[in-house]
């Protein structure tokens, strides 16, 4: 209840799938006046490539469909700065079959979102949007009753809390009231501090994570490799959990949002470490 | 799962999810990029003189998202095409439902639907 309230109250504009080519003609079937409408959903743009390749430009790595270039939705040319990320923003785009899914291609929607930064939003006002999370964090708001749940809160949401408190040796605490927990304002300067040591591309990746899963503790979690996106996900939805437990699933929304809030999240951490890592390979000589 | 299942398994998992892609784009997943990224990754750090190497966890733990990454979309997509990717039934199909048919009326309803 808690959870789906705070959506009311923060509610981003969602992450609309970008596409590179003009959006499909489409929409809700036209009828002629005078006959039944039902509704269809809208066509999509057909597969229009065969092969999927990247190569290598002077501001990054691009993809090629068929000897296009691929390009952002404002028309920029569509570079990222690893390999690893471009190889799967490829493999996204061939993994389109028949016709083109654009709410199936996570990755792509992210880098669509840094390179034409449609918000126009800089990097001070992105860390400051992820901070002001915390004061509404998910692990830190608590319910009184039923009993059930605050023990399963207790028990689950606490080690996330000591640990992010050791690890960044601040204070947060949780709290049962509507007005939430009392950060104190070194705790915001500590995480102010340490997102701006990411570059552009990873915090956009760190922002959107903590925008799907509404915590900016279980984000620091899944950046710092503490927790694996499944846990994260699974404790940003305990109540969720708590109740499908007492009352039953229901396929086609529980799994539904449990599977999308999963690619989300895993998308955004994967962009995130891939865009902020460099790795080198140091070869050492056995020595006999 | 507050932990990491063990390389081989995300690996393993990994490759049959490449293989679901590449059984859609209909050519063999030994030719696909990420394929080949993901072999020369997992062998390049395989062999570490340390004990307690983070590069490996960190490779790890990227492997396992990139795997539930995948898995996830896979899922998400089979379960809106079930349930959430078909429009509404007309009204023909409608009463097909219960095995009636709509009536013919030659000369029109004589009112707008």
């Amino acid at each position: 209840m808690w959870r789906s309230c705070r959506r009311l109250f923060y509610a981003r504009p969602p992450q609309t799938p970008w596409l590179c080519l003009t959006p499909p003609v489409g929409g809700p079937s036209l009828s002629l006046p005078g006959t039944a409408r039902t509704y269809t959903p809208p066509t999509e743009r057909k597969r229009f490539y065969q092969n999927v390749s990247i190569s290598q430009g002077e501001g990054g790595f691009e993809i090629n469909l068929d000897n296009r270039k691929l390009k952002t939705p404002q028309a920029k040319l569509f570079t990222v700065p690893s390999e690893a990320l471009a190889i799967a923003v490829a493999t996204e785009w061939d993994s389109q079959q028949d016709t083109i899914k654009s709410y199936t291609m996570h990755l792509t929607t992210l880098c669509n979102t840094v390179l034409d930064n449609p918000s126009q939003r800089n990097k001070d006002q992105l860390i400051r949007a992820a901070v002001k999370f915390l004061e509404t964090d998910t692990v830190c708001y608590r319910v009184e009753e039923p009993a059930g749940l605050v023990e399963l809160q207790k028990n689950e949401w606490d080690p996330m809390i000591e640990w992010a408190e050791k690890r960044y040796n601040v204070e947060i605490g949780s709290s049962t009231s509507i007005m939430g927990p009392n950060i104190p304002a070194r705790t915001k300067d500590t995480f102010t501090s340490h997102l701006a040591s990411y570059n552009m591309w990873a915090l956009q990746g760190i922002e959107y994570v903590i925008t799907q899963l509404k915590s900016l503790i279980l984000s620091m979690g899944l950046i710092d490799r503490h927790i694996p996106v499944e846990k994260a996900v699974q404790l940003s939805r305990l109540e969720e959990e708590y109740q499908i437990q007492r009352w039953g699933n229901v396929e086609w929304a529980h799994d539904y949002d449990l599977y999308e809030l999963r690619a989300r999240t895993a998308a955004g951490t994967l962009f995130a470490h891939l865009c902020s890592e460099s790795s080198t390979v140091k070869h050492k000589l056995l020595q006999d | 799962m507050a932990s990491l299942r063990s390389p081989l398994r995300t690996l393993q998992s990994l490759l049959r999810e490449l293989r679901y892609v590449s059984a859609q784009a209909g050519r063999p997943y030994r030719d696909m990029a990420a394929y080949q990224h993901l072999r020369e990754a997992f062998r390049a750090h395989r062999i570490t003189s340390e004990k307690l190497c983070r590069a490996q966890h960190e490779l790890h733990f990227q492997a396992a998202t990139y795997l539930c990454l995948l898995r996830s979309v896979r899922e998400h997509l089979a379960l809106h095409q079930e349930y959430h990717a078909k429009g509404e039934r007309s009204t023909e199909e409608a009463a097909g439902l219960v095995g009636l048919k709509l009536p013919q009326q030659p000369g029109g309803k004589g009112w707008d639907p």
